[in-house]
């Protein structure tokens, strides 16, 4: 039983030797995401109902919703963690299977690893690359410590470095920031968005806040009892200032259409 | 405060002996019953002087040593085979539960006719008593392996023996180790009984000589040996605990 052969991610792996040189990583395009009817039960609780969502390459959205109205799964799915019961899933144009990693709201490392290990797990020839990776989060010097000896937000940055080294084109995040601190989380964003920046991979991000989901994403998708209930776009120029005004009117109307759902300013949001 | 600590886990040992001590002296305890400590260190001396007690150490260590091997290798292996794939788990498990509850030493009278009275017999019984702290502890590791970590291990490419190298088997191993000091305290048990049966040298055979001879000093001498391995034994189960698990901050 578990032992198995089985892998949602078949390829595109970088090579086991790869390592790169010169300090900037490699640019690579992020790949584009379709959903099309997509359906998931759990017994005879349906938890998605015909989802229609569909990403450019590069693109950042955030799913928001309240707990158990079905973000998880959705992303869940995406990552091929869950089967899809209808409709299909599209990552990437072509037959080449595009490179898929997920962010937990745990770090999930292994504790009997190395900080420095843990980012190279699945590529254990490319320590060098590993090390370069987990500079880039601010952790170089903690290469050689055990996960159990940092904190909350560290074992997180860790967990981005592991994700970052696979050179993901589709990065899924799964409420990575949830457990973190208020000042923490803040950093977190923006070093995930600032990597994304220069990355330019795809990227999901599922999170019950609503403000991390403005500042991070181009677009904030709203999921209500397994439909998508609103897409809405984020214009606002990046880094974004969370004291700016208009920040502070698209959180407030995001906020009050989640929260009453049937105010009579919905249909005026959703057009 | 650090000398202090270090000293105190031996401080209610020695209080006991020399309370011991001047009980005997007093004459409160008949030297029958109990011998007082001070001929207890000298029949050990004299003991370890003629090189009698080497040899039954030597044996007695021996058997406990390959005993353990056989049982708890044996023990690990099936483990690991019923832990990681369901269909031993529903070929063998129900038959070892069965065997399990039947008490090793309630098995001499049979050993002794299958075996004789030879070493066989005596490997035989403290193999069965080592072997079932070792299988249901590394079972347990194994089922109880933290299903996250593994999903995250899969997402990430690792399958076959890599995942069960890096994941599975670490994720096992505090459990593992559990059952290897339970049965490291458990041979020392058995190994007493074992050594009854017409042993020609151990400790069990040196004590239950002395017996005979109402040597009350040389019997208490073999206990305090068990006490010692036993204490040893724990020792190097720590210690293994320590090495192993150095990631652990509960192990540091």
């Amino acid at each position: 039983m578990f032992i198995s052969t089985a892998l949602f991610d078949t390829g595109a792996l970088p090579r086991e030797g790869a390592t790169w040189t010169a300090a900037q990583p490699p640019r690579r395009q992020g790949v584009s995401l379709e959903l099309d009817q997509v359906s998931k039960s759990f017994g005879s609780r349906q938890v998605l109902k015909e989802v229609q969502l569909a990403l450019a390459p590069g693109e950042f959205v955030a799913v928001v919703g309240r707990s158990g109205c079905g973000k998880s799964t959705l992303l869940r799915a995406i990552a091929g963690l869950e089967t899809a019961e209808q409709g299909s899933i599209a990552v990437g144009k072509g037959s080449i299977a595009a490179s898929i990693r997920i962010m937990f709201q745990e770090a999930r490392l292994l504790p009997w690893k190395t900080v420095l290990e843990n980012v190279a797990i699945g590529l254990p020839r490319s320590l060098n690359a590993a090390a370069a990776t987990l500079a880039t989060v601010g952790l170089a010097e903690r290469a050689n410590d055990w996960p159990a000896e940092l904190s909350g937000g560290q074992r997180q940055r860790v967990a981005l470095a592991r994700a970052l080294l696979h050179e993901p084109q589709l990065l899924l995040l799964d409420e990575p920031l949830g457990a973190l601190d208020a000042l923490t989380r803040i950093e977190m964003q923006q070093l995930i968005e600032s990597l994304w920046l220069s990355r330019g991979f795809t990227a999901v991000l599922v999170t019950h806040d609503v403000q991390e989901a403005i500042a991070l994403a181009d677009r904030v998708v709203l999921i209500e009892e397994g439909r998508i209930t609103l897409d809405l776009k984020v214009d606002l120029p990046r880094p974004r200032a969370r004291g700016n005004a208009a920040f502070a009117a698209l959180e407030q109307r995001l906020l009050s259409r989640i929260l009453n759902r049937t105010t009579a300013t919905d249909a005026a949001i959703a057009a | 405060m650090k000398k202090q600590s270090a000293w105190a886990p031996w401080v209610l040992p020695v209080l006991l002996i020399a309370l011991w001590q001047v009980s005997s002296q007093l004459g409160w305890l008949s030297s029958r019953v109990l011998p007082e400590p001070w001929a207890v260190a000298k029949a050990f001396w004299t003991l370890a002087v003629s090189g009698e007690l080497w040899t039954h150490l030597r044996t007695s260590l021996w058997r406990a040593a390959s005993g353990f091997a056989i049982g708890a290798g044996l023990g690990l292996a099936l483990g690991l085979l019923t832990g990681s794939f369901h269909r031993a788990e529903t070929l063998l498990d129900t038959t070892l539960q069965m065997i399990r509850n039947i008490p090793a030493l309630a098995l001499i009278p049979l050993v002794i006719l299958w075996f004789g009275i030879d070493e066989t017999a005596k490997l035989f019984l403290l193999a069965v008593g080592v072997f079932f702290p070792v299988y249901l502890n590394t079972f347990h590791g194994i089922r109880s392996a933290d299903q996250g970590l593994i999903e995250m291990a899969r997402s990430y490419g690792l399958s076959g023996w890599p995942l069960y190298r890096d994941v599975i088997l670490p994720a096992a191993l505090p459990s593992i180790l559990v059952g290897v000091r339970f049965s490291l305290g458990l041979v020392w048990v058995l190994l007493i009984v074992a050594e009854t049966i017409s042993a020609q040298a151990g400790i069990g055979y040196m004590t239950m000589n002395a017996r005979e001879f109402l040597q009350t000093d040389v019997v208490l001498v073999g206990i305090l040996l068990y006490a010692l391995l036993g204490k040893l034994a724990d020792l190097v189960s720590r210690g293994m605990e320590k090495h192993f698990l150095r990631w652990n901050p509960a192990y540091r």
